[in-house]
């Protein structure tokens, strides 16, 4: 009998998600999908207000990485109002790319230390109970609370930033509402150990050497699991560093190949489509060059390190060598490596806010520039989870007529898609029972690209995890509810 | 003095979900005008591992947060450390922020969790009719017991275990 096995939602990924796969009478694998319920009502609700305010509303569509949709819509602002995409004051950007590279540093530590560390430290076979870090905690308590402090560290430059942790309103259209006090800067400079930014460098680099251990002694899984070829698409500085808050759009094919030669983003809608397809609310971008079929990518960290040249700080450049040395060059395709590249990429985020915390423009007094206003914009930037999209039209009366949006996991839709099938093919097909480890394999596969699958609400009794069981006829065999 | 923490939680831009948060925030503006020192007062869109170290600090903490459940305005539950693995990465339960804190340091504050009925989590900024009243009984129950004891643990352990039936102050 042809079953159907359905994940929902996925453990440990943000939010909501569901992974169906469908098997036929001999156990094979003949389909798989993940399914994203992804929240499309934010693009309607913001029409009809004030342009200005969409940097604080953004926030509402989501309490998880609520900072980078904040600069992304200010970065769109400022545009319209005439000040950008390049012509910020030095304390309005500098304050905004601190806290830009603040919110990739709690962000990518969190996701190592919460949600990879187990799985490297207890094996992806291990028993759910034990894959998760509470017992990261008790087994390796140091590594632990490294991570709880660099999460905290990252969370305390927001709020010295932003002005607060909930709804923010650091980022305003042109540029910025504060500077950074010779306080508030020695807190992060001078803070009592372990929390200032020389504890967070070398931290970054621990981390970085923990994976980096892992991968010599399992070096055929974390080379072969969920592999396959892409094309790869971010941001780059202008001299193709790598840059998460400003720059223009890169994209590469699997051997390396220029698709997208460093265009600029205003004009994103002639290059990247996005595709309906009936079985998911999430659209699949695309390259319009390539057309739907072969145009999907990757975003995000894995991405980043493929098309970017090289990165602009010291400790980050030199992982960066040894990273492309192992590929000789040529794009990574290995989806593990993932975390390889979102370790370098914290170290460099790391090194950025030192480079920032010690700059006197933080401390200046301009904060906004102004010019002639306009009436569309788009801002993007390099979020942890990939490349980041908002675009606004504001016609009348400063009212917002359009918005459209595509979020980093939108992008990375399809090769999340491709790489549940790679494993699904690998660990599933031809077995008569399906064990937790493949089922946490598959999720694995998965938490590689960091999904964010929000819907922003939590309240309590909401989103009870369940494991479904269906037959080719739909029908249901088995159910577990968590 | 013993220390207390009120931690609200939530997303203000999504109606009854800003329960947590503003339960955080009408206690903090009551202990300013008190001039209450011992108590301290935060709020953020979830909970996530870093809340470990800062309830670590305190001898008490009540988290506040909106609730689905099937409750008539508000309630309060003791927490405890569970380890129950989580399904959300940047989200955690206050058991199981309380059960890292343990982990981690050894210890862990009596801790308490307010759940405050809401009915509509739209993009909205405002709350509910039936959020505003919920918010209100909660705030009301929660200022009482502090103007009753600074430091009222056996009078919440009483109204979360329904000993007294209704606390009355």
């Amino acid at each position: 009998m042809g079953q159907k096995l359905t994940i929902e939602p996925v453990t440990r990924v943000e939010g909501h998600g569901k992974v169906t796969i469908h098997l036929d009478d001999d156990n094979n694998v003949v389909q798989t999908r993940l399914h994203i319920v992804e929240f499309r009502g934010f693009e309607r609700f913001i029409q009809g207000r004030p342009y200005w305010e969409a940097p604080v509303l953004v926030q509402r569509l989501c309490g998880i990485c609520p900072v980078s949709h904040h600069l992304a819509a200010a970065k769109a602002l400022d545009v319209i109002v005439g000040a950008g995409p390049d012509g910020l004051t030095p304390t309005g950007e500098k304050m905004r790319r601190l806290m830009h590279y603040g919110q990739m540093f709690q962000s990518h530590a969190l996701h190592f230390f919460h949600l990879v560390s187990p799985d490297l430290l207890f094996g992806i076979d291990a028993r759910p109970e034990k894959r998760n870090v509470i017992e990261v905690a008790k087994e390796f308590t140091e590594l632990a609370v490294q991570g709880v402090m660099m999460r905290k560290f990252g969370q305390e430059i927001i709020r010295a930033t932003a002005g607060k942790k909930i709804h923010g309103t650091g980022a305003i259209p042109g540029g910025i509402n504060k500077n950074l006090s010779s306080e508030e800067r020695d807190f992060f400079v001078k803070g009592k150990d372990p929390l200032n930014i020389d504890k967070m460098i070398e931290w970054s680099k621990d981390a970085l050497n923990l994976f980096k251990g892992y991968h010599n002694e399992n070096r055929e899984l974390v080379d072969t699991f969920a592999a396959f070829p892409s094309n790869h698409l971010s941001l780059v500085r202008k001299d193709g560093a790598l840059d998460f808050y400003h720059g223009v759009i890169r994209a590469v094919d699997e051997k390396g190949d220029k698709i997208l030669h460093d265009i600029d983003y205003q004009h994103y809608l002639d290059y990247i489509g996005e595709e309906v397809k009936s079985w998911s609310y999430m659209k699949f971008p695309f390259l319009k060059s390539l057309g739907t079929k072969d145009g999907w990518y990757r975003v995000g960290p894995l991405a980043r390190l493929n098309t970017c040249d090289f990165i602009p700080s010291p400790l980050a450049q030199k992982e960066f060598e040894e990273f492309k040395a192992y590929t000789n060059g040529k794009p990574n395709n290995m989806s593990m490596h993932m975390h390889w590249a979102r370790l370098i990429e914290t170290l460099h985020a790391a090194e950025v806010m030192k480079d920032l915390l010690n700059d006197a423009d933080l401390q200046g007094r301009d904060l906004v520039a102004k010019g002639k206003k306009g009436s569309e914009g788009v801002g993007v930037l390099e979020e942890t989870r990939g490349t980041l999209f908002h675009h606004y039209r504001s016609e009348k009366n400063d009212l917002i007529s359009m918005c459209n949006l595509i979020v980093s996991t939108t992008n990375n839709n399809e090769p999340m898609n491709k790489a549940v099938r790679q494993v699904a093919d690998a660990m599933i097909s031809g077995q008569k029972s399906i064990r937790e480890g493949m089922l946490n394999a598959v999720e694995v596969a998965i938490r590689a690209y960091d999904p964010c699958l929000s819907c922003a609400t939590h309240a309590l009794g909401k989103m009870p995890l369940e494991i479904s069981l269906f037959d080719k006829n739909e029908n249901l065999l088995d159910q577990k509810t968590n | 003095m013993k220390k207390i923490l009120i931690f609200g939680y939530g997303n203000p831009g999504r109606q009854d979900d800003a329960l947590g948060v503003l339960l955080a925030d009408h206690m903090e503006k009551w202990a300013e005008e008190k001039d209450i020192k011992s108590m301290d007062f935060d709020t953020n869109y979830q909970l996530n591992i870093e809340d470990a170290l800062t309830i670590s600090e305190y001898d008490m903490v009540i988290f506040a947060d909106a609730s689905i459940e099937q409750i008539a305005d508000f309630k309060l539950s003791q927490v405890k450390p569970n380890q129950k693995t989580e399904f959300t990465m940047h989200a955690m339960s206050p058991d199981f922020v309380l059960h890292l804190c343990q982990s981690l340091y050894n210890k862990y504050p009596a801790t308490y969790l307010l759940h405050i009925k809401g009915v509509e989590f739209e993009m909205k900024e405002s709350l509910t009719a039936i959020g505003k009243d919920n918010l209100a009984l909660a705030y009301e129950f929660l200022m009482n017991a502090f103007t009753k004891f600074s430091y009222p643990k056996d009078l919440l352990d009483r109204h979360c275990t329904g000993q007294t039936g209704e606390i009355i102050f």
